[in-house]
């Protein structure tokens, strides 16, 4: 299988392991897809960095755009490519980290040191009452 | 020193997201059995895809900017700890988005 293909079944397994398996429903939660948001943005950046730099280097027969160059870095965006990197990354990088959060979600739900829980920020201190 | 090349995008991703620790409160670390739990299914499984997508000549990694050390397959120290980076910076984003809006996470008591 390809890069491609391989990531989108990553992604359905893990939206499928949050939704039926761990039954975290993160992808129905506000504070999920917040999270994601901040979260896509700065992995663009080592994901940029590992493939700018050629640390990582694909080959085209495992991706929608072309082979990193040899003697040059890929395309920054264009020929499937987003800040370098293979935009299957997205898809990669989507799948790791929801799994990764349905099973801290899910581990808290079970018990394991669901607390202490986050918060509140430093700048807030004193007035934490709100609820 | 190019040989640090991979670990200092990871020493990036880990600095980047490790003042929310202190300055958010996220209480990441205080919760570390939680965390190692947390990470060890996505290490696992990205490993392997890893290893077979080594293998299988999707990609390949410039053995000169890598540590060196190769855990399985092919697969360098380097990428491994990348799956231990990544995921906790994942995890400090959503306490820490949690941490200021409070919005429910599913972890809550009566959830």
């Amino acid at each position: 299988m390809t890069y491609t293909q391989l990531g989108v079944i990553a992604v359905v397994a893990a939206i499928a392991i949050d939704l039926l398996g761990m039954r975290t429903r993160l992808v129905t939660r506000r504070v999920f897809w917040v999270s994601y948001a901040i979260i896509v943005f700065f992995q663009l950046v080592p994901n940029g960095l590992l493939t700018g730099f050629s640390i990582g280097r694909y080959s085209d027969d495992a991706i929608i755009g072309g082979a990193t160059p040899l003697d040059r870095p890929p395309a920054f965006i264009g020929d499937g490519r987003l800040a370098f990197a293979p935009i299957e990354d997205l898809l990669f990088g989507f799948a790791l980290v929801l799994l990764t959060l349905t099973m801290w979600v899910w581990l808290g739900r079970r018990g394991v040191q669901r607390t202490p829980m986050s918060g509140p920020p430093m700048w807030s201190d004193g007035d934490d009452r709100t609820d | 020193m190019s040989r640090l090349a991979y670990v200092g995008v990871l020493a990036f991703v880990v600095t980047g997201s490790a003042w929310l620790e202190i300055v958010l409160r996220t209480r990441v670390l205080r919760r570390f059995v939680r965390l190692v739990l947390a990470l060890i299914p996505g290490m696992v499984i990205f490993v392997a895809w890893d290893a077979y997508a080594i293998a299988q000549g999707h990609w390949t990694f410039d053995f000169d900017r890598v540590l060196g050390w190769q855990v399985v397959a092919g697969v360098p120290i380097d990428e491994v700890l990348f799956f231990v980076c990544v995921p906790f910076a994942a995890i400090l984003t959503l306490e820490a988005v949690r941490a200021v809006r409070r919005w429910p996470v599913g972890d809550e008591d009566s959830s």
